[in-house]
């Protein structure tokens, strides 16, 4: 083992400019790999935000009495996709709308708006389909004049989530192959930069393990460098980012480990997937 | 101890490098093999230590036997060969201790047998005082040594050598000749390609002579026949 770590830094030590490049392409895919993850990151909090927000409205009629309002709400409240139920009454309404909508308070007169009852949907729930089961609940209840439930805005918002996900999916992979390219390259150029060691190594009788133990630390270690380095960009990028245009999250501290290891785990496997196949060619 | 036995090779490409060549070569002896270039001297020493496997025909080296050698049992071999070449192949960015070391290192031997073993390696070669020179500041002489050194670490049962005084002036050529006659008489086999026809007639060692594939000369034969008609 001893021999292989030294081995391994004598290529890092031997051919620095190589395996700078090395480090610095691995640390470029996930670097894009990263912010990818960030701006996903970033686009799914603000959706939960907004989703936050998805809501059933039923306006009720003028002469709903108070003990039917009241049993709409304990039986709403108790199915399972519902998260809560708020009695909206006609004076809360108005100053309502006159918050949201500053510049046409004026036009608010009272008892204009009618009272209606706001139902927040659980988490999971929010899907168009969710939403439009519920809205037709709602609507059969007696006293219910109207259900709004804003079909379109609901239903864009969910379309926006699936394609920034499938993006982020493709993207990934394609930024994921050239990482692969990438490392198969460096590893077959250390390869050749090597061969008559290789060549003396197989000649004095070391095993196929032993010959490809220093390329797999070898490739260990620029992952592991190009993790670092990817995480330090991307924070980096988020910093001027959050400085100049606007606030956004950074990964949490579980993120960060699993990305760096993730570099190091893409180093490993393909140094050994490529370095068998680089090693037949040396004789 | 070494034996090949109608032992065919055909490239793809090139066509038949041997052919049909059967010989043995026994505990402790040494012997030439000639030939001109391209005869295919280096494919019998590639099949020596199995870097090649015969197409037909059977080769044993020690107890190993080819084809049908496991590839995991080549290294466990080759420990128990060395092998020179007339370039050297030394590792020019390490000192002549660290390249015979190297030898010691792959094969996971404990760090304090490694030093005690360098050194005797090189007294033993000649070159104890240049243990801390790079291969580019000794003479093509010298540098040979180092690699005769480095093939003797695991006190293989032969050496095999490919043309090792072939990048060399005479006086070299002698010194790593005699190099090797020491060693043979301290039980090793030694199996010596080589071009130089001087050095041959000069030592009245076995000699293997092959021509486009073929073994066309065994001295021993040729001894064995002459034999009966005394």
């Amino acid at each position: 083992m001893r021999l292989a770590v030294r081995e391994a830094l004598l290529a890092f030590r031997r051919a620095p400019l190589l395996s700078a490049l090395g480090v610095t392409t691995i640390a470029f895919s996930l670097f894009a790999f990263g912010l990818f993850s960030l701006v996903a990151l970033n686009i799914r909090s603000a959706l939960r935000t907004i989703e936050e927000r998805v809501e059933v409205r039923a306006f009720l009629t003028d002469n709903a009495p108070v003990d039917s309002i009241a049993t709409m709400m304990e039986e709403l409240g108790k199915r399972p996709d519902v998260l809560r139920v708020e009695y909206i009454d006609k004076d809360q309404a108005l100053t309502r709308a006159r918050q949201e909508l500053g510049e046409f308070k004026d036009v608010f007169e009272a008892g204009f708006l009618p009272a209606s009852l706001d139902i927040r949907m659980r988490e999971g729930h929010r899907d168009p389909t969710s939403v439009l089961k519920i809205a037709d609940v709602v609507r059969t209840l007696p006293y219910v004049e109207d259900v709004r439930y804003g079909a379109d805005w609901i239903e864009k918002l969910h379309r926006i989530r699936n394609v920034a996900a499938a993006a982020g999916a493709v993207l990934g992979i394609a930024f994921a192959a050239v990482a692969i390219i990438i490392i198969s390259a460096s590893i077959r150029m250390t390869v050749l930069a090597r061969a008559r060691e290789i060549s003396i190594m197989r000649l004095v009788g070391a095993t196929d393990a032993f010959v490809k133990r220093p390329f797999l630390l070898d490739g260990f270690a620029k992952g592991v460098l190009g993790g670092l380095l990817a995480l330090f960009l991307t924070w980096a990028a988020h910093s001027v980012v959050s400085k100049n245009f606007l606030q956004t999250d950074f990964f949490p501290l579980s993120l960060e480990i699993v990305g760096v290891a993730a570099g190091a785990a893409l180093g490993t496997l393909v140094s050994a997937l490529s370095v068998g196949r680089h090693l037949k060619r040396i004789q | 101890m070494i034996r090949f036995a109608n032992v065919f090779k055909e490239y793809p490409r090139s066509g038949m490098a041997l052919n049909n060549v059967s010989f043995l070569v026994a505990r402790g002896e040494f012997a030439f093999l000639t030939g001109p270039s391209g005869s295919g001297k280096s494919t019998i020493l590639k099949m020596i230590y199995m870097d090649e496997l015969p197409t037909r025909g059977a080769v044993w080296v020690g107890g190993t036997k080819a084809p049908g050698v496991k590839r995991s049992a080549i290294p466990q071999l080759r420990r128990k060969l060395g092998v020179v070449f007339q370039d050297f192949r030394l590792l020019e960015d390490r000192t002549v201790e660290q390249n015979v070391a190297f030898a010691l290192e792959v094969v996971d031997t404990p760090r304090d047998r490694i030093d005690s073993r360098v050194s005797r390696l090189l007294t033993r070669v000649g070159l104890a005082s240049k243990a801390t020179n790079y291969p580019r500041e000794l003479s093509g002489g010298e540098q040979q040594r180092v690699a005769i050194a480095r093939a003797l670490v695991n006190d293989p049962f032969v050496l095999i050598a490919d043309e090792p005084t072939g990048n060399l002036d005479d006086r070299a050529t002698r010194g790593v000749f005699q190099l090797l006659k020491d060693i043979n008489a301290s039980g090793t086999a030694v199996i010596m390609a080589t071009h130089n026809l001087e050095l041959v007639k000069r030592n009245e060692y076995r000699v293997l002579e092959v021509n486009r594939g073929q073994l066309v000369f065994d001295s021993s034969e040729q001894t064995r026949t002459l034999e009966p008609l005394k």
